[in-house]
């Protein structure tokens, strides 16, 4: 059964469950910024984006805070059933996921720093070509997650197999380019670090992408779902 | 409507069910002087687990419990038709006494309603109009096994001869259990029984349902969707006279198909 559409009846449990979706779009965006305005900074060498990340980051944290209250006091007051309940298990997951990759993403802008000190890569091309591919991948699934939306979920799931490819072709070039040069070892160390952590924020877009489709639909997201109609 | 016919040919099964079917309808329809309040409802309930009816007031709820123990019989202008088995025993047979049958099919009401006599008799009533015991020692057993198992036997055994009506809310309802469970019924139908009760004597009606279920097949009309969770393990819900949606207690409240039991559950403007 698809979410509904219909009002509650207690109004006021309508517009907290409202409020609980509100407040995790104003969390996903944010935690997008963190991670464009991180990989930005690699791309330009621009070692000086780690105070504005850092206030975002407690803003994140606090965001989580506030979601994980919301979800505490529907379920003491209002005992969420069906669709309600799966939205505001889901809300909480997703805020789970959304707090460590906002973490993520802080670490990348931390590495950027590290990285302006190093002559311009090649190899940071390569990072940052998968760093755009993650913020595409969150920034559909976040997309669908406020238009409640399962197709885009599916796909953001499914083309996670990419991210993980990417990310390991990354890591054998590394590997090979700093066996072959000894002065990439300094910097690859820190690319090594923010292609670990792209890989990881790809994992939990894909958590978000199952959160959604549960939320949605009830059923698990699993190899065999068939993409949506 | 096209539940009429939805239901008139397909048959609600919870699914997943592992004990054998106590209680079959098909097709049942129920009217009051013409006026219709059951659409062919069609419906297997297995035995010895919980299933909870729920809907909002005047969908059929009672009106179908009534069904089970020929209740109906009693209304004037009342109408059955449609199949109604238990233990593949069609119940408006001709041949089928009502206080027989009302003895297998005991019921429990909103409001506890134990005769004005002591707990003994209350309990020693059933037994003793269906010659279940051939001595006092014998009833005396089966008062002592049925309060026990009513759970209400420790905090009665000292005062066997007060009025059933001198106990408290929640402990009058256990007694109307044991009352019904003395007579050794196969199927205990029971119509909010919680409604008058405070949340204390509500969870040990909940825990003693909990309990009775190993034994009974039991069917439970609730208007608390808590209830319905925390008791059952499949759930129907009415609607219009209409059964809407049966299932496992778990998938009607985390997934329910039908819209109508979507916004039912959830508290929505249907
Ligand atoms: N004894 C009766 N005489 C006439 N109409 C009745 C009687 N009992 C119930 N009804 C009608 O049948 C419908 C179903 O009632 P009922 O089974 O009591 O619903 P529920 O138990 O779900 O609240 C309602 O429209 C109600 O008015
Ligand atoms: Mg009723």
């Amino acid at each position: 059964m698809a979410l509904s559409k219909t009002a509650h009846i207690v109004t006021a449990y309508g517009e907290e469950l409202d409020q609980l979706n509100d407040e995790l779009a104003r969390m996903g965006g944010l935690v997008e910024t963190q991670l464009t305005t991180a990989i930005n900074a690699i791309a330009r060498r621009d070692a000086g984006v780690a105070g504005e990340v850092r206030q975002r980051e407690k803003q994140v944290n606090a965001m989580q805070v506030d979601i994980e209250k919301r979800v505490l006091r529907l379920f003491a007051l209002r005992q969420p059933m069906a669709t309600d309940l799966r939205m505001t298990i889901s809300a909480l997951k997703i805020s789970t996921d959304l707090e460590r990759i906002g973490d993520l993403a802080k670490n990348i802008a931390y590495r950027a720093k590290d990285l302006s000190a190093y002559p311009a890569l090649g190899l940071m091309d390569r990072v940052e070509r998968l760093g755009a591919i993650v913020i595409q991948q969150l920034h559909v699934v976040l997309d669908a997650l406020s238009s409640f939306e399962v197709e885009p979920a599916i796909r953001v799931w499914r083309a996670d197999d990419e991210v993980d490819e990417r990310y390991n072709a990354l890591v054998r070039e590394m590997l090979i380019s700093m066996g072959e040069d000894s002065s990439l070892v300094e910097p690859g160390v820190h690319i090594l670090f923010v292609a670990k952590n792209l890989e990881r924020i790809g994992d939990h877009a894909t958590n978000i992408a199952e959160a959604l489709h549960f939320m949605v639909t009830a059923a698990p997201l699993e190899a065999d779902t068939p993409p949506a109609s | 409507m096209p539940d009429n016919q939805s239901h008139s040919d397909s048959i609600a099964g919870a699914g997943e069910a592992e004990q054998p079917v106590k209680v079959q309808a098909r097709d049942v329809c129920v009217s009051y002087s013409g006026k219709q309040a059951l659409n062919h409802v069609s419906i297997d309930v297995p035995d010895r687990s919980v299933t909870a009816f729920i809907g909002p007031s005047g969908c059929g709820k009672s009106t179908f419990l009534r069904c089970l123990n020929r209740m109906n019989d009693t209304i004037e202008g009342a109408r059955v038709t449609g199949s109604l088995k238990i233990d593949g025993l069609e119940v408006n047979d001709k041949s089928v006494d009502p206080v027989v049958l009302r003895a297998n099919v005991g019921m429990v009401f909103q409001k506890p309603n134990p005769f004005p006599k002591s707990i003994y008799d209350n309990v020693a009533y059933g037994p003793r109009i269906h010659g279940l015991a051939l001595s006092k020692d014998e009833l005396d057993a089966i008062v002592e096994d049925s309060l026990r198992k009513a759970g209400l036997w420790d905090e009665v055994a000292d005062r066997l001869n007060h009025p059933g009506t001198s106990l408290s809310g929640g402990q009058q309802q256990r007694l109307v259990i044991a009352r019904a469970i003395a007579v050794n019924p196969e199927v205990i139908l029971m119509d909010e029984p919680c409604s008058a009760l405070d949340p204390i004597a509500t969870a040990k009606i909940e825990e003693l349902i909990d309990e009775l279920r190993e034994n009974y097949c039991i069917i439970i009309v609730t208007h608390s969707m808590q209830q319905a969770a925390r008791v059952s393990q499949q759930t129907a819900f009415f609607h219009m006279g209409n059964l809407v949606e049966y299932g496992t207690t778990e998938d009607i409240f985390t997934n329910p198909r039908d819209p109508r039991t979507q916004d039912y559950i959830t508290g929505r403007f249907g």
